[in-house]
């Protein structure tokens, strides 16, 4: 689910603006719809799905460098397709945009270091293969090697090179990766996630180079309609739980502030797994933080139940508002999180909450 | 009369000590009582002041307005790329965006786009807003939902000033010209008002490509280096893995490049305003000389009452840099509203077309005001210097006495620098060009000029010693008085041979250069109806397709396809024109000089203009490597041709060959013949009709083209025009101001002459006389130096400014009735100077001579 928050409104916008727009040439692209019945298969549906509208690959984590303090990191790669195809032969044609965004969350500084990027595919400066997961932005990557993911990032504070190897298979989300996000059927992605990723490498900041290493987690999701209409924006967490196992919650919010969706799923470190209903997920914030930035007021601290299980979600520390405006238009709270169990900590993963700035614009 | 005036002065230097007394006498005083005659000399460096500035502000607007613009569009990009206008291969940009060295690259289509209903074209600017944000975000409106509407197909985003220009709102629809035909595209914002100054428009780099016809080229990438990146050293390396006929430069290298073509341009004015300035310097030369010969003996009564010789100087000079001061300032002013004038109603290359697209602002440096308001002041002081120290100098007793003028003057040693600076000036008309500008000839014109004045004393009494006496009184006693007194006749005739021979000088030079260019005009425009896709811009086109149809037309005889293109040969250099034409354009081209037709096997040739020549140092049957087409290879320049159109060279090429090597089958011109007996505006309406009445379609007659160049050539010389009329009043102000000095200074001789039985009608004839033989002088004195004059600005100043040359018209007729309005006009102001002087009473002028 993560990464939604900044689904590329460089996009967004165009196709909102075009479909009032009848002056314009081009046909509307068919982008293929997301229904039941689909069969994932690894690692071909690890690559770009291209006749979908929006895809991202999300990956978030713990790091903990020879000091041992901790800290978090976020490594997103977004691609986004216009809504009307056209027939515009140059090869710079905006056929896909791809978006970037990472950012370090150390408690020593407090807030975020950040950095983004956007650009085209075109002439493989930038780019999305097909078949096994491979993404690039100039010299900002994540790829598939085998059974490892390598991800690197020279973002302008700080750079980032991580191996990610898997642990555990993917866990489909939904029914068989099919997540709906709305009471319409049509509003829905494909999304699976791989918990419990070993990372390994090197973290540069400042001049000075440290080996890094913890636990990861791997969101990819792809769709061609996503928000219910009445959605504001969404709160998810994807935790993984000491124990080996992994939990995935999220709930969409409607103007009011209340829920009208959720979702979400546990798996045992055995490998089973339990889909929650709607109704079986509820998120109760305890503690809210301000932005002096932007002024958004964001629920930090949570309690959050699932499918009978109830975990309380505390950031590493308050200030993780990610501001992405320059490539999306969003700013939005993306922050590394422990999850306690009366007071106990039980896992450690990523919140993301969305639209409390201002609505999510898709 | 002078003790009568001084009486008072002579208590007030009881009263008060001697340092109110020679104000009072030598400020005050004059002024009061001849304040046309201070008006005068403050005029003359007020009008040369003015002019200076007012030229020195139109150039520096437009250089600042160009550099502004330049420099923004560059941004913050530390190295830029660019190609021809034809552009070069888009896969450049993936190959140098993944070089190490490259922290970001942005690409980009940049073309002059004549819009419908249009004078003038819009620069648009098709880049990638992505890459733009990296590199440049300056150039990016604030707003990201605004970049975001450039991804829309068809979007373009104006510069606040395109928008005014254009009349354009949010929403509207622009229509381009590309081919032949309209494209159109929508307003979806606005760039940021800051920015921008120049009329823009700023697309997707796709959306360019399709739309503007540059599938596969990019015109530009702008680059941003990596941190630690030596910039020199990354540029030489890139260099070496460009393309021929592409080039890496820094943005300020790039601005230049442009800039450099309006140089010259702008260099010439200044100095066209510099010699202005200077002419106004001798004007007040010769007032301040007679003026002060006129204050003599209240010099002399002052020396003898005790003012000492340096604070009497001092107080002279003091006087000068006061008028001079005071000139300066209103010629500041005066100058200010002049560029403003000019800049609002005809831009800031005042129609010339250096600067298209760019919307002036006035730029005020304050520096070179102070410059102008010194020059104005060292002027006026220099003016007044000699006849000052020669003032003080002079023994009170002996300048007290009457007709005492002529021996001041004697002073005055001219002969020997007059003969240095005329020789020094003809040997520098020689001299080479100093970093393309033609600084040695401007020097010569300067030497020649002063050295002329200097030795008109001398030449004066050479000839006027030679003149037998006429029958008639009043010329006898004209030319008796002028053999008297040749000195003060040079000084009379010192401004009017300056401003005159300016003035011939310039009609001599403009008068070539038209004739010139009517001549190579017809050589140039053989055919009967020239056909064009597009006036102006650079996204005119025909396509093969419309070339065959125009071919078979009904009552066409002929008809050549001309492809404009252009080569980058050199990164600070502005693209040469690369001309494809028919296979025989040896025959239409106006040749100099020899010709070499290449045997086979020898590199295939190539006919480059005189500018081209000059600029690359090329000559007739050399090799040269030539970047057209995807590589680079050896051509054989066949002959060198004149043109006046193309300012940074041409190369005209045979267009079968052209095709070959580049695969570029478009065509920009046809020149047409019609058949015998077919009528013009049939054949015109049937190539329209051929081309479905497309709306870009320009068809003119030759006479049309020809009658619209010479249009262009005497708006472009406007400005000239504009400095000789300034030359004109300069001059007639100079005669008014010598003739009436010497007349006030000439009372006691005119009652002497009226007590001996003379008449006031004797007088003015006289008078007349004096004005006449004075005005023959600097008529042909102006005229020799003119002439002179004339063929430095032709064969020099142009050669080395523009590189072209021209043959010598003289315009005798013109010339002739010029020499005839300056020669009555001395007469009218002498004889009318005479008037004021003889209204004196005649016993009280008589007993002035004690």
């Amino acid at each position: 689910m993560a990464g939604l928050a900044a689904t590329p409104c460089v996009f967004s916008q165009v196709t909102l603006d075009q479909s009032r727009r009848t002056s314009h040439a081009g046909a509307v692209t068919p982008f293929a719809p997301v229904v039941p019945g689909y069969t994932m298969r690894f690692p071909h549906d690890e690559g770009s799905h291209p006749e979908f509208r929006l895809e991202w690959w999300y990956v978030t984590g713990w790091l903990a460098g020879a000091g041992g303090a901790a800290i978090g990191f976020q490594i997103t790669f977004f691609r986004a397709r216009p809504a009307r195809r056209t027939a515009n032969p140059s090869t710079f044609a905006p056929h896909h945009m791809l978006i970037a965004h990472a950012a370090i969350a150390d408690p020593a500084r407090g807030r975020l270091q950040r950095d983004q990027r956007a650009a085209r595919a075109a002439f493989e400066l930038a780019g999305a293969a097909q078949g096994r997961t491979e993404v690039w932005i100039d010299d900002w990557s994540f790829r598939q090697q085998g059974e490892r993911y390598v991800a690197t990032v020279a973002a302008r504070s700080f750079r980032l090179d991580l191996v990610l190897t898997s642990t555990q298979p993917p866990m489909l989300q939904g029914a068989a990766g099919l997540s709906r996000k709305g009471p319409r059927p049509e509003s829905a992605s494909y999304y699976y996630s791989i918990p419990h990723l070993d990372a390994s490498g090197t973290l540069t900041r400042n001049g000075s180079t440290e080996t890094v290493g913890g636990v990861a987690w791997l969101d990819h999701e792809w769709s061609s309609s996503y928000m219910d209409e009445r959605a504001v924006g969404w709160d998810w967490i994807g935790i993984n739980l000491d124990d080996g196992g992994a939990l995935m919650a999220f709930r969409m919010r409607d103007p009011t502030g209340r829920s009208f969706w959720a979702g979400g799923a546990y798996r045992s470190a055995a490998g089973s797994v339990q889909v929650f209903a709607p109704d079986a997920v509820r998120f109760t914030p305890l503690r809210h933080w301000r932005s002096s930035r932007t002024g958004a007021n964001y629920p930090v601290s949570w309690r959050v139940s699932a499918g009978g299980r109830e975990i309380d979600i505390e950031p590493l520390f308050d200030d993780q508002e990610n501001d992405t405006r320059a490539t999306t238009g969003a700013v939005y709270w993306e922050g590394a999180v422990r999850a306690l169990r009366a007071g106990a900590s039980v896992g450690r993963g990523y919140l993301e909450l969305t639209g409390y700035w201002r609505r999510l614009q898709l | 009369m002078a003790s009568a005036r001084l009486a008072p002065h002579a208590s007030a230097l009881t009263a008060s000590g001697t340092r109110f007394l020679p104000f009072r006498a030598l400020v005050s005083g004059p002024l009061r009582e001849h304040p046309g005659h201070a008006l005068l000399a403050l005029a003359a460096i007020a009008l040369g002041v003015a002019l200076g500035v007012a030229v020195h502000l139109i150039n520096s607007s437009a250089l600042n307005e160009f550099n502004l613009a330049a420099h923004h569009l560059a941004g913050e990009a530390d190295l830029v790329v660019r190609g021809p206008r034809a552009g070069f291969d888009e896969t450049l940009y993936p190959r140098i965006a993944r070089l190490p060295q490259v922290e970001a690259a942005n690409p980009a289509v940049e073309l002059e786009v004549p819009i419908l209903g249009k004078e003038g074209t819009l620069r648009i600017i098709g880049f990638d807003p992505l890459r733009t944000a990296q590199v440049q975000p300056s150039l990016l409106p604030e707003r990201t939902a605004e970049v975001a509407e450039l991804f829309a197909a068809d979007s373009i985003l104006l510069s606040p000033s395109a928008a005014r220009w254009l009349g354009l709102d949010m929403g509207a629809a622009l229509r381009m010209m590309v081919g032949t035909g309209v494209v159109e595209v929508k307003v979806v914002g606005m760039l940021p008002e800051g920015g921008y100054r120049q009329r823009v428009g700023v697309m997707d780099i796709a959306t360019a490509q399709w739309r503007l016809g540059r599938l596969g080229k990019l015109s530009r990438i702008d680059l941003r280096l990596k941190p630690g990146v030596v910039v020199t050293a990354f540029q030489r390396e890139l260099q070496n893995e460009l393309p021929p006929g592409v080039y890496v430069a820094t943005p300020e290298t790039d601005a230049e490049r442009g800039a450099s073509l309006s140089r010259a341009y702008r260099l010439n004015l200044d100095m066209l305003a510099l010699i202005a300035l200077f002419t106004g310097a001798f004007l007040v030369f010769s007032s301040q000389m007679l003026a002060l010969m006129r204050r003599r003996a209240q010099f002399a009564l002052l020396r003898a009452l005790g003012v000492t010789r340096r604070s009497l100087a001092n107080w002279l000079l003091a006087e000068a840099a006061v008028v001079g001061a005071i000139g300066a300032i209103l010629g500041l002013a005066l100058g200010y509203a002049v560029a403003r004038f000019a800049i609002a109603n005809f831009g800031t290359d005042l129609g010339a077309g250096y600067f298209r697209g760019i919307v002036p602002g006035i730029h005020v440096d304050p520096v070179a005001l102070i410059a102008y308001f010194a020059l104005g002041v060292l002027f006026a002081v220099l003016g007044a210097a000699a006849p000052a120290l020669e003032a003080a100098r002079r023994a009170p007793a002996k300048a007290l006495h009457a007709g005492d003028e002529e021996e001041g003057l004697r002073g005055v040693r001219t002969t020997w620098p007059g003969i240095a600076s005329c020789a020094i000036g003809a040997l520098l008309a020689f001299a080479p060009a100093v970093d393309g500008l033609p600084v040695a000839a401007y020097c010569a014109i300067a030497l020649i000029l002063s050295g002329v004045i200097l030795l008109l004393p001398q030449f004066v009494s050479g000839v006027l010693k030679r003149v037998s006496a006429p029958r008639s009184v009043p010329a006898a006693l004209a030319l008796a008085q002028l053999q008297a007194t040749p000195r003060q006749i040079a000084v009379s005739a010192a401004a009017i041979v300056a401003s005159f021979s300016l003035m011939v000088a310039m009609l001599i030079m403009v008068h070539s250069f038209r004739s010139s260019l009517e001549t190579w005009l017809e050589h140039m425009l053989p055919a009967d109806l020239y056909l064009r896709a597009l006036r102006g811009g650079e996204t005119g086109f025909l396509t093969p397709e419309e070339q065959n149809r125009l071919q078979s037309t009904p009552g066409v005889e002929r008809i050549e396809f001309l492809r404009s293109q252009n080569l980058l040969l050199a990164s600070d250099r502005p693209p040469v024109v690369l001309l494809a034409g028919p296979a025989d354009s040896a025959a239409m081209l106006l040749a100099i000089g020899p010709t070499v037709i290449p045997r086979a096997g020898e590199p295939p040739a190539v006919w480059v203009s005189e500018v081209a020549a000059d600029l690359y140092g090329w000559r007739t049957g050399q090799r040269v490597q030539l970047p057209i087409g995807a590589s680079s290879r050896e051509y054989t320049v066949a002959g060198i041709w004149r043109d006046y159109v193309r300012q940074s060279g041409a190369i005209a090429i045979d267009r079968q060959l052209y095709v070959n090597l580049t695969g570029d089958a478009l065509a920009n011109d046809a020149a047409i013949w019609i058949a015998p007996g077919a009528a013009l505006p049939d054949v015109e309406r049937a190539l329209r009709e051929r081309l479905g009445n497309a709306q870009g379609i320009e068809i003119a007659s030759t006479r049309e083209v020809r009658a619209n160049s010479l249009a262009l050539f005497d708006r472009t010389f406007a400005v000239t025009y504009a400095l000789e009329i300034a030359a004109v009043l300069i001059g007639l102000f100079g005669i008014s101001v010598s003739f009436g000095a010497q007349a006030l200074a000439r009372r006691r001789e005119f009652g002497m002459l009226r007590h001996i039985g003379m008449s006031r009608r004797g007088i003015g004839a006289m008078l007349g006389w004096e004005g006449a033989i004075v005005s023959i002088f600097g008529a042909a004195v102006g005229l020799a130096l003119g002439w002179i004059t004339g063929l430095i600005l032709i064969h020099v100043v142009n050669r080395q400014s523009f590189h072209w040359s021209m043959d010598l018209h003289v315009p005798w007729l013109p010339l002739a009735a010029l020499a005839a309005v300056l020669a009555a006009a001395s007469i009218v102001t002498a004889v009318w100077s005479g008037r004021a002087a003889m209204s004196d009473d005649v016993i009280r002028a008589v007993r002035e001579d004690w």
